[in-house]
């Protein structure tokens, strides 16, 4: 494996900046500061299995830690092991290396450099629906289906930022193959996948060098981001592919293929008294759609957000938010927002435990397909919190690409201890 | 009754000397009108202030409800003056736990909203957020997120109102009325010492004209031999019967903290 040796490499580098330091007389462990969360989980599956093998209940737990150390220049070293345990399908249990990585930052005249070196999570976008121009990490998809967790990437990047914005360029190497329910797990496609069959365009496979680069900046009301990516995509295109041929008709299954892609991408929002106005918009070539075609296309994410402060004349903040999802691809889009509308509400109470409640629906223009999603989080104390969120697919067309998880409404209850 | 007209010339002249000596009046009490008093003393107090440069410091909130409850939030500052702008400050949250590790920027303006941003760390997400939400209660505590940036003169009206003893000291009393529609208040009424002009204590009215809450400031500490900084402040919410108090802590001043420390970027490594 490879990250033990990355690790290695960013201890000796960061070793003598340590021992030089002026706590070089306190042990090591006096320097490390530690946080972290345990979650326990239990998610239910009201409705019956639709694939052979899958079961109702997905419940274990997940633990996540981060160890910090830094130096007295501010050059610092972060490593967050993860671990989730499911008792109810072992392709969801699983572990990963969130970060791992080296940080150093200094002047560059009225300007500043930053370099972080290692394994590193990114996020760029806005929107609510899902995220749209983010690419630098692979889905964790096992981990929730809204897509937002991700799996750490080993990458290099450099920052140069000052009062005009900054300016990010990263190389990327080491893919990450994305994670997906197993056989015995839900929110899965009919088929099965076979991660052994994953195969790559480039002849380098995972090592290929994935490059990427972003400006983002402030000006007043307005915070916009203009990325550029090209290397191996995170979405893998499922090809199936006949396993055994003597049984008729012959058992297939999907294999993961990563194609080269280039995207662009830009991400907007202008916040402006009570409104944020949001956009994310991407062009991706080299990717194949729906069909097993190669086609190039645009999507975008827009929408509004509108918050009510002290709503009701309590001291609670009510947030409307409403957004149109679109994919040029239509119905050969490769994921559930070819036309889709999202409306939400956001009620956070402001009170000492933290209490928030969200109600939505995304809604397809394409087909009669319809989630419906409620969430409640409150703090029980100083280091225990609850997270309980229902997921309903009210109702999901033959045609649309989330027909296979159609009877995989869930609720789910999370009781998270944080140190 | 017949009332005898002066001569329009010597009602004339009368005016202009009544507005002389009222422009050469010595008292400077009757020298200005309430307004302009008010708005003297402010910028005066506000000038006290600038210089300091930057600073970092601990706070601790201890938010107590009706029945005594209490919990505890902590976290730590770091502000950072601007040259003809509002200052700039990051915080970083240390508790509750579920929050550690989440920072927030703000880039305060004179005569624009502010400017925040939030770092959120199990996404590393960095999010714009309005400042509209000002009335908004900060981290469930009596103080709100208005009550804990600084105070810009540019953004309220005032007035002097009287001096009166205040504890030891000799105060001066202020009305300010907040210029920002989004402000949860209707006015505020600030006692400063006369010496030093320190807020004392400040009572919030809100947009009902009730008495929402009383700020009182205490154990006043002086660093680089100008500068004086609050060391706890009680607010009691007379409304709801809840109280937060906020200790300050570890002040350093004269850092080696510059602009470049509280950017979007500077944000995602914040610890």
């Amino acid at each position: 494996m490879r990250l033990p040796l990355l690790l290695s490499a960013a201890l000796s580098l960061l070793a003598p900046a340590l021992a030089g330091g002026a706590h070089a007389q306190d042990g090591i462990a006096d320097l490390i500061e530690l946080s972290g969360r345990l979650s326990t989980e239990a998610r239910l599956y009201p409705g019956s299995p639709v694939h052979p093998g899958q079961r109702s209940h997905a419940s274990g737990f997940a633990a996540e830690a981060t160890a910090y150390i830094e130096d007295d220049d501010g050059t610092s070293f972060t490593f967050t092991p993860f671990y989730r345990y499911d008792a109810g399908d072992p392709d969801r249990t699983h572990a990963d290396v969130r970060d791992a990585y080296l940080l150093m930052y200094g002047d560059l005249g009225d300007d500043e450099w930053e370099l972080r070196l290692g394994v590193d999570r990114v996020f760029w976008g806005v929107v609510e629906s899902r995220p749209l121009v983010d690419i630098v990490n692979q889905t964790d998809l096992v981990e929730h289906p809204n897509e937002k967790t991700k799996l750490g990437q080993p990458m290099v990047h450099v920052t140069w930022s000052g009062d005009w914005g900054a300016l990010e360029l990263f190389g990327l190497t080491g893919h990450r193959t994305r994670t997906f329910p197993g056989r015995h797990g839900r929110l899965r496609p009919a088929p099965l996948i076979d991660h052994d069959r994953t195969s790559y365009e480039s002849s380098a496979e995972e090592w290929h060098v994935d490059l990427a680069g972003r400006f983002s900046g402030s000006f007043g009301p307005l915070d916009v981001g203009l990325s550029v990516f090209d290397g191996t995509s995170r979405e893998p295109t499922m090809l199936p592919t006949v396993v055994g041929s003597t049984i008729v008709p012959p058992p297939f299954v999907l294999a993961p293929y990563y194609e080269r892609i280039r995207q662009y991408g830009v991400d907007a929002q202008i916040t402006t008294g009570q409104w944020l106005l949001k956009l994310e918009a991407i062009h991706r070539a080299g990717a194949q759609n729906r069909r097993y075609e190669e086609e190039d296309y645009a999507a975008f994410i827009t929408g509004v957000e509108y918050t009510i402060n002290q709503v009701w004349e309590s001291d609670a903040d009510l947030s409307l938010i409403a957004e149109w999802a679109h994919d040029e691809r239509g119905e050969w889009a490769t994921n559930a927002f070819e036309s889709d509308v999202l409306l939400a509400a956001r009620l956070g109470l402001n009170d000492e435990y933290d209490t928030q409640f969200t109600v939505s629906s995304l809604e397809s223009l394409e087909y009669s397909s319809r989630a419906i999603s409620a969430e409640f989080k409150h703090r029980l104390s100083d280091s225990w919190s609850l997270h309980v969120e229902g997921l309903a697919y009210a109702e999901i067309d033959e045609k649309d690409v989330m027909y296979d998880v159609r009877r995989d409404s869930f609720i789910e209850v999370n009781l998270d201890y944080s140190f | 009754m017949r009332i005898a007209l002066p001569h329009p010339a010597l009602a004339l002249s009368a005016v202009l000397l009544a507005a002389l000596a009222w422009t050469f009046e010595p008292s400077a009490g009757h020298a200005q009108s309430a307004e302009e008093e008010g708005l003297r003393i402010a910028t005066e107090a506000r000038e006290r202030q600038k210089g300091y440069g930057n600073f970092t410091a601990s706070l601790n909130m201890i938010l107590r409800n009706k029945r005594g409850q209490e919990s505890k939030r902590e976290l730590r500052l770091k502000v950072i003056e601007v040259d003809d702008d509002g200052d700039r400050t990051m915080f970083v949250f240390d508790r509750p736990r579920d929050v550690k590790g989440t920072a927030f920027l703000v880039h305060a303006h004179k005569n624009d909203p502010d400017d925040q941003w939030l770092y959120l760390p199990a996404l590393k997400r960095v999010k714009r957020i309005s400042a509209s939400k000002q009335s908004g209660s900060f981290m469930g505590s009596e103080f709100s997120y208005e009550d804990m940036g600084a105070v810009e003169v540019e953004k309220y009206t005032h007035r002097y109102l009287r001096d009166e003893p205040c504890g030891e000291f000799e105060c001066a009393v202020l009305e300010r009325i907040p210029l920002s529609e989004d402000s949860g208040y209707s006015r505020q009424v600030v006692w400063l010492d006369r010496g030093e002009l320190r807020s004392m204590q400040i009572e919030f009215f809100d947009r009902r004209e009730a008495h929402l809450k009383t700020m009182v400031i205490e154990g006043y500490q002086q660093f680089l031999d100008r500068f004086w900084r609050a060391g706890t402040v009680t607010m009691t919410n007379h409304l709801t019967g809840k109280s937060t108090v906020l200790s300050w802590s570890d002040y350093e001043f004269g850092t080696d903290l510059d602009l470049s420390d509280f950017t979007k970027t500077a944000l995602k490594r914040a610890r």
